[in-house]
């Protein structure tokens, strides 16, 4: 059993991890809460059962579609609906929900409620300290701690990710030093789709594919950036981690513990807000005014 | 001349066309409240008294969540919390200890209380991003807790065989529908005074506030508890109306759909919320009785939603206040667009009104 939560917890957390600092950038960035972040995760899993299972692509190549399909319209809505009302804050906040809202009952519509599942993409299993491990989640945490080694490549090594910081760190100062924090908002869209798109792609095989997937994992996720801190991608990675031992732990320990995972986690988050209301590691906002 | 009846009616008939008539939104809200109240009276219907009730209900629990997030700026993200707290305390309080249902109403009110408290209190220290996030929390933990202990919740299933407010269709339309308007009007009445004002300056600026000596956190609680109150009302009567408590007035959608409703109606106004719900929910319910729309009620929803915000980004009511009232620029008293000058003061409304002002 020890075994079970320590893969279990680590798989889970490069996941939610994937998710959480993609909601953390665009969060530092642009100010935006985006409700729809997980719904894009929703859509790329979608995706890519379409391309793998209806057109029999080969899984790399249907892989990449769905991505770089669903990147291409988060930019999109980006500019359609979210950049005409972003004085105000409210406005973006419930478009970003009516957006979840219009691609579940899209998908729906499209593919029914059913679950929907994906075959594998490499098969068997692998044996760790009497712990069989299938490759499928093998291959999620190597994806995980690659596309996290090179969003910190992009944020730390690169132009792109040097005006991102300077603009999460300071909009107006940023503006001035003359870059287009339009259009850095925008690259940051789809940095953050991207992770997204890459983590419903990965777990497409292990989860079930279904129009209301993107909830359970939203509210997860959403519990990781406060507890780590809001626009901290450090935190977001830790509280990724914390939230997903914490799961493993609560299903394998407690009885009914698959109905109190969520409930557990949350409670931790909120007593870690109750100690540190900026999160573990939030920055103190000066008081804005 | 001196008939104390006919002085009455004088009275009211000179309050009605100074006070009331003479600005479009008010002569709008009489017009609703008059519409809620005569509509048995005119169209029975069973479905249609059915589907107002439900407006009803949602109209409080919206009027309840912007008076927390809209004037106080706790921008609660679980408001479902206080809702389903009170719809599964008036339910097992009414089949577990048999109580009338207007005592098991007040029992969830009640109980919704002690959760705003609880939520308030936790909440205190959280601002921003960081509050909604949080509180978006609350009502899944209690969603964990209820489905871990089916005995007592009834689990998946809810509790069900609630007994009905009144025996009558009508009678159980009224209750909801003078609860809707005493709790609306009331919340709207509070926005309006002292405390209300206090509130727009804690969501403005809070800690000019507490400079000013203003004890915040007695009042971010009294927020927390009466919007709390307001929603377990609403929920109570949820259970009662549909005879069950379910796991649904707790889940995320719910607290999501009063967002939405909140600020497509407009925040820190309460009538928009409440306008909004009389919009939209029987609008989704329509769609949804065809058969061909069935399928895309809540698809049609959020595009409406999508379309209505990029025009009106500060919400549907503001928009439309300001295109039937202006407000007069010396003395602040709202007029009816039509009006050159102001009905109060008589300073020009528009550029020019001057000068049509000296023929009258």
């Amino acid at each position: 059993m020890f075994q079970d939560i320590l893969v279990t917890g680590l798989v889970n957390g490069g996941v939610y991890a994937l998710l959480a600092i993609g909601f953390s950038l665009i969060f530092g960035v642009a100010r935006i809460v985006n409700i729809a972040h997980t719904a894009f995760y929703m859509l790329a899993a979608y995706c890519f059962y379409t391309l793998l299972v209806r057109l029999h692509l080969p899984g790399a190549l249907a892989a990449a579609i769905a991505v770089v399909a669903v990147t291409a319209l988060s930019v999109l809505c980006y500019r359609l609906v979210i950049e005409p009302v972003r004085e105000h804050e409210s406005a973006v906040l419930i478009s970003t929900i009516a957006l979840a809202l219009i691609f579940q009952e899209l998908m729906l519509y499209a593919f029914g409620g059913n679950f929907l599942g994906i075959p594998s993409a490499v098969d068997g299993v692998l044996v760790v300290f009497g712990v069989s491990i299938p490759y499928q989640r093998l291959l999620i945490l190597v994806v995980a701690a690659a596309m996290l080694a090179g969003t910190w490549f992009l944020l730390y090594r690169t132009r792109l990710g040097l005006a991102i910081r300077a603009t999460a760190n300071d909009l107006e100062v940023a503006n001035l030093m003359g870059m287009n924090v339009q259009r850095v908002a925008m690259a940051t869209v789809a940095v953050s789709v991207a992770l997204a798109a890459i983590a419903g792609v990965v777990v497409a095989p292990v989860f079930v594919v279904d129009p209301f997937m993107w909830l359970t994992p939203l509210v997860t996720m959403l519990a990781i950036v406060v507890l780590g801190g809001l626009g901290s991608l450090k935190g977001s990675l830790i509280g990724a981690l914390i939230i997903g031992y914490v799961e493993a732990i609560t299903v394998f320990v407690l009885p009914q513990g698959a109905f109190l995972k969520g409930a557990v986690a949350l409670s931790i988050m909120v007593a870690v807000l109750l100690v540190r209301p900026e999160g573990l590691f939030g920055v103190v906002f000066e008081e804005e005014r | 001349m001196s008939n104390p009846l006919l002085y009455g009616a004088r009275w009211a008939w000179v309050n009605l066309r100074n006070e009331v008539l003479v600005l479009p939104s008010r002569t709008l809200a009489l017009l609703w409240v008059a519409g809620v109240l005569l509509l048995p009276l005119v169209y029975g219907d069973p479905y249609i008294l059915r589907i107002v009730a439900m407006t009803c209900v949602f109209a409080i629990f919206a009027a309840s969540w912007d008076l927390l997030a809209g004037y106080a700026g706790q921008i609660n993200f679980g408001h479902a919390l206080f809702f389903g707290a009170g719809a599964y305390t008036s339910a097992l309080v009414s089949i577990r200890l048999g109580v009338a249902p207007w005592l098991g109403v007040v029992a969830g009110g009640a109980m919704a209380t002690l959760f705003g408290f609880a939520v308030g209190y936790v909440c205190l220290r959280l601002r921003g991003s960081y509050l909604s996030l949080a509180t978006l929390a609350f009502p899944l933990i209690a969603l964990g807790l209820l489905f871990a202990f089916p005995d007592f919740s009834g689990g998946e299933l809810g509790v069900s065989g609630v007994r009905s407010l009144a025996v009558s269709r009508t009678a159980n339309y009224y209750i909801i529908a003078v609860v809707m308007i005493v709790l609306v009007f009331g919340m709207w009445q509070i926005a309006d005074s002292k405390f209300g004002l206090v509130l727009h300056a804690i969501r403005d600026d809070e800690v000019a506030v507490r400079a000013s000596g203003i004890n915040t956190t007695r009042y971010k609680l009294a927020v927390f508890a009466m919007s709390a109150f307001a929603a377990g009302i609403a929920g109570a009567l949820y259970a009662h109306f549909l005879r069950v408590a379910g796991p649904s007035s707790l889940e995320v959608a719910l607290s999501f759909q009063v967002v939405i409703w909140g600020i497509f109606g407009g925040v820190a106004t309460i009538y928009g919320p409440v306008a909004a719900v009389f919009i939209l929910y029987p609008l989704t319910e329509w769609l949804g009785s065809f058969r061909a729309f069935g399928e895309l009620r809540l698809l049609i929803f959020a595009v409406i939603v999508l379309l209505v915000l990029l025009f009106m980004p500060r919400g549907l009511t503001p928009w439309v206040r300001d295109k039937l009232e202006t407000q007069c620029p010396r003395c602040k008293q709202r007029n009816g667009s039509w009006r050159a000058v102001c009905r109060l003061c008589g300073a020009p409304l528009r550029l020019g009104a001057a000068a049509a002002q000296s023929p009258r």
